[in-house]
């Protein structure tokens, strides 16, 4: 879906501009096009300039900072790592991030491996009520977070488990399936059943089919949903706050949040250095993975 | 059928038949039963997180649950909850002030996403930049993009008051953080720079499945561009445009971590959500009755919002 | 090496509809087999059942000596080739075409051996490292096929393997699957739903409809001896011309609207004619019977009949004139043929014509004309009569 769709894309895209390299746009069409470009750069500042200015932060001194943007201007006066330094030697962010690795990775583990049975057997087994239960996680990924809070706090709290990072994942979960189960219930039903098939008739057991031959070809489905299930638990922050209360318990997000209140000073600096750390592998994620997440979430939400 | 090889009748019994046929129904009786054994890891822990504690909440709502009172038996109170629920000005106003925002935030975030996904379904040099550009506040966590947009609207330390102080434009000085309005403004801007990009890929996604060929036939039948857009654009849109609305409008109406990290509901309870409402209910008054109660109403409008979701986009398996 | 017998056999749905009804038919070993017929048949089901890939209601399936009813897939010996070829898109073609091999666990050198023997013959050498992703739709077909004979199997399924295929690009494929099946000799059972290819390519041919067989021939016996209506206006093309005739009482005569027929002596008799006198039913004549009565010689035994030109369609080596004759039109309910859309015609046949309209296929230098009065001659002796209300043909003429 994703190849025709920028295929479609595509075809278009070379002959505009073949079309703009024949004849340079004159009069209320340049004006247009001009137009169209601020516009453009209008989106793209937007969505970028913030993260500039937070590593622009970053990388000032607290005095610099608290003398205000129109001493220094756009621009810092001087680079200061400081910052950085002090969120792993002061504020030891190290902890934190590790954290919501292992929150983060488990939760996609899971539910990689969740969602991809259901996903398969939602696809392609007889199932009475499929359609039941397919409304069904739709409706809990729409389940209000915070009216979890409260019952979970207090199952957590009898199990003795509140202020430890693994019940989160259990937590996690209800951001991670019911996207992860329907993109990957979508993906499979999307793979030719003649395949499976062929598989069968070429000698295949069906256990065979499956791991020679659908599996390799919902690896790409798979990834996609992996990301989107990591970036969701990565980001996490409601049930963070609600269930962790010591520092070296906390995720990263939540971490953050702490330092301006751990302190009477409010360190813009070590604050948004920090941003800028959790916000890299998001960066990377999202640039090396652009297609995917877009199919992702298109897949997963409608059709 | 003169001429087909007639094959003498199977030598095989009707008891040989019907063992076959018994067989064969175990098979695929096993089949189904290996079905619901792969799905039910989804539904029992979806189960956890979403119907325990649904019907925990219930069954609190009902009684008197304060962890503050500690030893304190957990009496049958009736509809206390609700009543006390229903005649608090502080829930009333969190209502209202929730339905306003997500109100206000979804039709100017619906625009914009409009007019980006617009633009991302024209070609043009720099389009996959600008479609990575607005993905990645997407993908950010709130907590960055609510810290973030702190930062931006510091007085001292943000680049807002510098850009509205250079441009000599009022409000240079203005301590964001401080006023009503000037919080929601704030916290409008945080929250709609991280969630307009998830609503225009989605109206992307719709725009780019309308065949191109409807336009090149609406401009030979002498419609004008703004007239294509209207009677062909924007009808064709409509799956689309519904899908992000409502999910969309579930995550406005469910705002929480924004407001948490941004004003803490201040200035005073100014900027108190449902949510975030629910959420000091339990975890600061400690008060699991009068939260489950909050919680059932903020559960029962969820579902009535998913609902019109559901019935939009009916799963296709018959 | 072995046949394929489908004895008796019956697919019923879970919901409770019948795709095949008591189906019985056996491929000869190096048998070709078409069964043919319009979608929704039950020809793939039938296909479907011998593979393995349905479960079969009632009846046998026979592979050589074995009942295969309760084999897997993988028992049963068969090599399949898909309508949409289902090759694996994580594969090279090399792995496509070797993957049954690689899971009997032969041994490498001998699965790469027969893998470039089969790509040899299939001209897929030079693309054997590729992906099918990078292939067109020809090639494609050809790893399909590939992957079927690399195995050697005891029988090929083939379902409706060409119908993906482009125009020209099916003509010729349609020869090099016959070549391949005749040079390998196995028993071959093909699903299609054109006719032109079931014409072509069967050395018998299995008309199916609404999961009942109709008819089992060599093709020219279904074209000359259709045993009912339905495989009458199915085979063929352009379709065979099908009106409603009334008898006269001593069944010496056939009436079409006004004008009339006389019957030869040989279907004069008690046994064919004999319970339609006074009656009506059904007379069938392929367009090629009917020629330009100003062409031909006068020949006394024939017969004429004549209609209104309302097209001509010049094909080069002969031209096609649609009339129309006053005879009445069939009706769909005793034509047995339950509507014509349930007849898929296809591209490359000439037009869903109604049944008071007419085909006759004349020689190029023909001077009828659209607009025009025409005379076709044709001998009585190459009618086809039908019974009206059973849609079964009347009689062995001969």
């Amino acid at each position: 879906m994703s190849a025709s769709a920028a295929e479609a894309g595509r075809v278009p895209a070379s002959r505009a501009a073949e079309r703009r390299r024949r004849r340079l746009p004159r009069g209320a069409a340049l004006w247009r096009e001009i137009g169209f470009y601020l516009l453009v750069l209008i989106a793209i500042a937007v969505s970028l300039f913030p993260f500039y200015w937070i590593l622009r932060t970053s990388l000032a001194t607290n005095a610099e900072i608290a003398n205000g943007v129109e001493s220094t201007g756009l621009l810092p006066s001087h680079l200061s790592f400081k910052a950085y330094v002090d969120d792993f030697t002061q504020q030891h962010f190290l902890k934190p991030l590790i954290n919501s690795a292992i929150v983060a990775l488990l939760a996609t583990a899971i539910t990689i491996v969740v969602s991809t049975i259901a996903g398969y057997a939602l696809a392609r087994m007889p199932i009475r009520g499929s359609g039941l239960i397919l409304g069904f996680i739709l409706i809990a990924g729409f389940f209000p977070v915070l009216a979890m809070v409260g019952p979970l706090f207090l199952l957590f709290k009898e199990l003795g488990v509140l202020d430890s990072i693994y019940p989160l994942i259990l937590a996690y979960l209800v951001y991670t399936l019911p996207i992860a189960t329907w993109l990957l219930r979508n993906f499979f039903s999307q793979i030719p059943r003649d395949l499976e098939e062929a598989a069968l008739v070429d000698g295949a057991t069906r256990l065979q089919a499956l791991r020679k031959v659908v599996v390799p070809v919902a690896v790409p489905g798979v990834f996609t949903a992996a990301i989107l299930a990591f970036i969701l638990a990565w980001n996490d922050f409601a049930f963070a706050v609600s269930f962790l209360e010591t520092p070296p318990h906390f995720t990263a997000p939540l971490a953050i949040v702490n330092f301006g209140q751990s302190n009477f000073q409010v360190f813009y600096n070590r604050i948004d250095a920090a941003v800028v750390i959790i916000t890299i592998p998001i960066a990377l994620l999202v640039l090396f993975a652009q297609r995917r997440i877009v199919t992702g979430l298109t897949a997963g939400s409608f059709r | 059928m003169s001429a087909h090889l007639a094959a003498p009748a199977p030598a095989r019994g009707h008891r040989g038949r019907r063992a076959a046929r018994s067989r064969r129904d175990a098979q695929a009786q096993g089949d189904r039963r290996l079905g619901y054994a792969l799905v039910a890891p989804v539904i029992v822990l979806l189960l956890a997180v979403t119907a325990y504690p649904l019907f925990y909440n219930l069954w609190n709502s009902f009684h008197h649950v304060d962890l503050s009172e500690a030893g304190a038996p957990q009496s049958f109170v009736g509809v206390e909850n609700y009543t006390r629920m229903f005649g608090s000005s502080v829930w009333v106003s969190a209502l209202e002030r929730t339905i306003a925002f997500t109100a206000v935030s979804i039709a100017i975030e619906t625009l914009i996403a409009l007019v980006l996904a617009l633009m991302l379904n024209r070609p043009f040099r720099g389009r996959g930049f600008l479609r990575a550009a607005i993905l990645i506040p997407w993908a950010v966590p709130t907590v960055v993009s609510a810290t973030l947009w702190k930062t931006m609207f510091d007085p001292r330390a943000g680049f807002v008051d510098y850009l509205l102080g250079g441009l000599h434009l009022p409000g240079a000085h203005t301590t964001w953080l401080a006023g009503v309005w000037t919080s929601w403004a704030a916290i409008f801007v945080a929250d709609a720079w991280k969630n307009v990009p998830f609503m225009a890929i989605i109206l992307l996604a719709g725009l780019q499945v309308i065949p191109g060929e409807i336009y090149e036939a609406a401009r030979i039948d002498g419609a004008s561009a703004w007239q294509s857009f209207r009677r062909m654009t924007l009808p064709l849109l409509k799956p689309a445009l519904a899908v992000a609305l409502i999910f969309r409008t579930l995550q406005a109406f469910l705002v929480f971590d924004v407001i948490y990290i941004m004003t803490g509901g201040g200035p005073g309870v100014s900027t108190e959500t449902l949510s975030f409402l629910n959420w000091q209910t339990f975890l600061v008054a400690t008060d699991f009755g009068y939260g489950g109660a909050i919680s059932v109403m903020l559960v029962l409008m969820s579902l009535a919002i998913a609902a019109v979701y559901v019935r939009l986009l009916r799963p296709e398996t018959a | 090496m072995a046949t394929i017998a489908i004895e008796h056999v019956t697919k019923v749905y879970p919901n409770g509809a019948e795709a095949v009804s008591d189906l019985d038919v056996e491929v000869a070993d190096g048998e070709f087999l078409i069964l043919v017929g319009p979608s929704g048949c039950g020809k793939t089901t039938a296909l479907r059942m011998v593979a393995g890939l349905e479960h079969i209601t009632e009846g046998t399936v026979r592979i050589g000596e074995r009942v295969v009813n309760d084999l897997s897939p993988r028992e049963r010996d068969v090599a399949m080739v898909f309508q949409n070829y289902a090759l694996y898109p994580h594969m090279t073609v090399a792995q496509n075409i070797g993957f049954a091999l690689s899971l009997q666990k032969v041994e490498k050198s001998e699965i790469d051996r027969r893998v470039k023997e089969a790509a040899r013959v299939l001209g897929l050498t030079e693309h054997l490292r590729r992906k099918p992703a990078q292939l067109s739709g020809g090639q494609r077909q050809r790893v399909a096929m590939g992957r079927a004979i690399v195995r050697e199997p005891a029988a090929f399924l083939m379902d409706e393997p060409l119908s993906n295929l482009d125009a020209k690009l099916r003509v010729q494929m349609r020869a090099e699957v016959s070549r391949i099946q005749r040079r390998l000799g196995v028993a071959t059972l093909y699903v299609t739903h054109d006719q032109i290819e079931a014409m072509t390519m069967g050395d018998r041919v299995a008309v199916m409809r609404s999961g009942r067989l109709q008819q089992c021939d060599a093709p020219q016996t279904l074209y000359d001896h259709p045993a009912n209506l339905f495989v009458a206006a199915f085979i063929g093309s352009p379709a065979m011309n099908l009106y409603q005739a009334d008898v006269d009482p001593e069944g010496a005569r056939l009436r079409l609207g006004e004008q009339a027929i006389e019957l030869p002596a040989k279907l004069r008799g008690d046994s064919t004619i004999g319970p339609y006198r006074g009656k009506s039913l059904v007379v069938g004549v392929r367009p090629e019977d009917l020629t330009d009565a100003a062409l031909a010689g006068q020949d006394d035994s024939h017969a004429r009949l004549e209609g209104e030109v309302d097209l001509v369609e010049a094909l080069g080596a002969e031209k096609l004139v649609h009339f129309r004759i006053d005879a009445s039109r069939l009706q769909a309910s005793d034509a047995r043929l339950s509507t014509e859309e349930d007849l898929d015609l296809t591209e490359g046949e000439i037009g869903a014509q109604t049944t008071t309209a007419g085909v006759a296929r004349v020689p190029p230098h023909s001077a009828i004309r659209a607009g025009e009065h025409a005379v076709f001659e044709l001998s009585p002796a190459r009618l086809h009569l039908f019974d009206p209300d059973s849609g079964r043909a009347l009689a062995e003429r001969d």
